[in-house]
């Protein structure tokens, strides 16, 4: 919890969350989030920061009817993984949608939402979450 | 293209949630069908007036189409900030990649800030302190429970991009002309949670003397008259104001309808007119002209003339129009209101 309730831990991690920044490992090619020194797939430190396309598709979601209590006031919500249209995967949660208004496949873009409080008085958290593609026009 | 500074990217947001005026009514057995407005928009849990400002300056980013670090100056404008102290401007910076050689700040003036932060925004480019500028107009409007204004406060963002004049804008600002007194019509002390207003205060020497004042000034310094406007959007508290302003300005429904949303979006505050332009613009045509005036409590108008330049053809598809966010709605009652605006304590 006090790691959770981390300022600096927050602010370190930032911009990785505004911006969705990944990492790519420049050995074997590897595309994940967040951005980490080492990469997930095949150990190497030879990683580069990358921000990733905010548009993808769900390819699993679960509902969450039983939220840590950081997450309480949002219940119910949907966590899903999102593939990005460079082929990364991002675990993300999914806003603006029902539910049962979510399915496999469902075109999403990335939006920045609050995340987390730090209590009534504590810093506010923002970060990308997914919600279904709004209008046709954005290139981004 | 002779003006102060021209506007090369816009944009706005509404969130997804809305809640008819005839079912607020309701819930304190007053008439359904003589509320001011006929919906409102509501924001979602996760939402404030930072991250509706946040998409509302990226979709102006997608049309300015330039490396956002090029942005120098970000303004943004609001009475419902999410921190009491710590700028959104910087946040909201951060995200979009504007940081750090940057002048930001947060602005308010009720609902003029929007207007307020475009003008200030506009003043350092057009003086060479600033390639491009950023500015904002957002709200999440709170009223209190069971209060008149709990049928309008609505939420929504605009922003826009502005640099030196130039013909591949989306338009240029040509005028401008603030309009500003001291007069108590509306105010939130420190510390209170709600707005609180001087009923009588706020229809004649507020609304009506302040957008007449900044109008009427423009107009005799330009020397332009009703007539050469296609298109004119006034602050839109409700339907009646900026329909009663038009006409005793002089300008026809035709001129006011496409900038006039109230109706069904409420009053967004530093928003409103900002929206108002905002779909104005996904209409207007090269060489038409726009008067917008704004007005926030305290009480101030600042009256803006645009001219429509050959770039917004262009510009205006790499975006989505207001009309996806309008449609874009979900209608929630008057119980899931109160949750989504925390006004349930558990
Ligand atoms: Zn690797």
């Amino acid at each position: 919890m006090s790691y959770m309730n981390s300022v600096p831990r927050a602010w370190r991690e930032r911009v990785t969350k505004y911006r969705l920044i990944g990492g790519r490992c420049k050995k074997c090619g590897k595309v994940f989030y967040p951005y980490r020194g080492s990469c997930p797939r095949c150990g190497s430190d030879d990683v580069e920061r990358i921000e990733l396309p905010k548009r993808g598709r769900v390819k699993y979601f679960t509902v969450v009817r039983s939220a840590p209590a950081e997450f309480k006031r949002y219940e119910p919500y949907v966590v899903a993984l999102v593939e990005l249209e460079n082929g990364a995967i991002v675990p993300a949660q999914l806003t603006d949608v029902d539910a049962d208004e979510v399915y496999e496949g469902m075109e999403v873009e990335g939006v920045l939402r609050r995340y987390r409080e730090q209590g009534e008085d504590g810093i506010i958290e923002y970060g990308v979450k997914f919600r279904p593609v709004v209008g046709g026009g954005g290139e981004q | 293209m002779n003006g102060i500074a021209s506007i090369i990217g816009y944009g706005a947001y509404l969130p997804r949630y809305r809640i008819k005026a005839a079912e607020i009514a309701r819930v304190y057995g007053r008439n359904p069908s003589s509320t001011p407005i006929k919906e409102k928009t509501v924001p979602g849990l996760d939402e404030d007036s930072l991250t509706h400002a946040y998409e509302a300056a990226l979709n102006a980013l997608r049309r300015a189409e330039i490396d956002p670090s090029e942005i120098e100056v970000v303004f943004v404008g609001s009475e419902s900030p999410p921190y009491a102290v710590k700028p959104s401007a910087t946040i909201i910076a951060e995200a979009l990649g504007i940081t750090p050689k940057l002048y930001a700040v947060d602005m308010e003036f009720a609902c003029r800030a929007g207007t307020t932060a475009l003008l200030s925004a506009v003043g350092l480019v057009h003086a060479g302190l600033a390639r491009y500028g950023l500015a904002i107009g957002t709200d999440t409007a709170q009223g209190r429970p069971g209060d008149a204004l709990e049928y309008t406060a609505a939420a929504g963002a605009a922003a826009f991009i502005v640099s030196k004049p130039r013909s591949d804008a989306v338009a240029t600002i040509e005028a401008a002309y603030s309009y500003v007194t001291d007069t108590p019509d509306f105010w939130r002390r420190e510390g209170q949670r709600f707005p609180r207003h001087g009923a009588r205060f706020t229809g004649e020497p507020a609304y009506f003397a302040h957008i007449i004042g900044a109008a009427k000034g423009l107009m005799e310094e330009t020397g332009l008259k009703p007539s050469d406007f296609r298109y004119v959007v006034f602050h839109q508290p409700n339907v009646k104001f900026p329909t009663r302003v038009a006409k005793r300005l002089g300008f026809t429904k035709e001129q006011l309808e496409r900038g006039l949303l109230s109706g069904i979006i409420g009053n967004t505050y530093a928003a409103a007119s900002p929206i108002g332009l905002v779909n104005v613009l996904d209409a207007a045509e090269p060489g038409d002209r726009i008067l917008i005036v704004s007005f926030g409590s305290g009480a101030g108008s600042d009256a803006i003339s645009l001219v429509v330049e050959d770039g917004i053809t262009e510009r205006r598809p790499k975006a989505p129009l207001l009309s996806s966010y309008i449609e874009r709605s979900k209608e929630i009652d008057y119980a899931l209101y109160l949750r989504f605006r925390g006004f349930i304590c558990r």
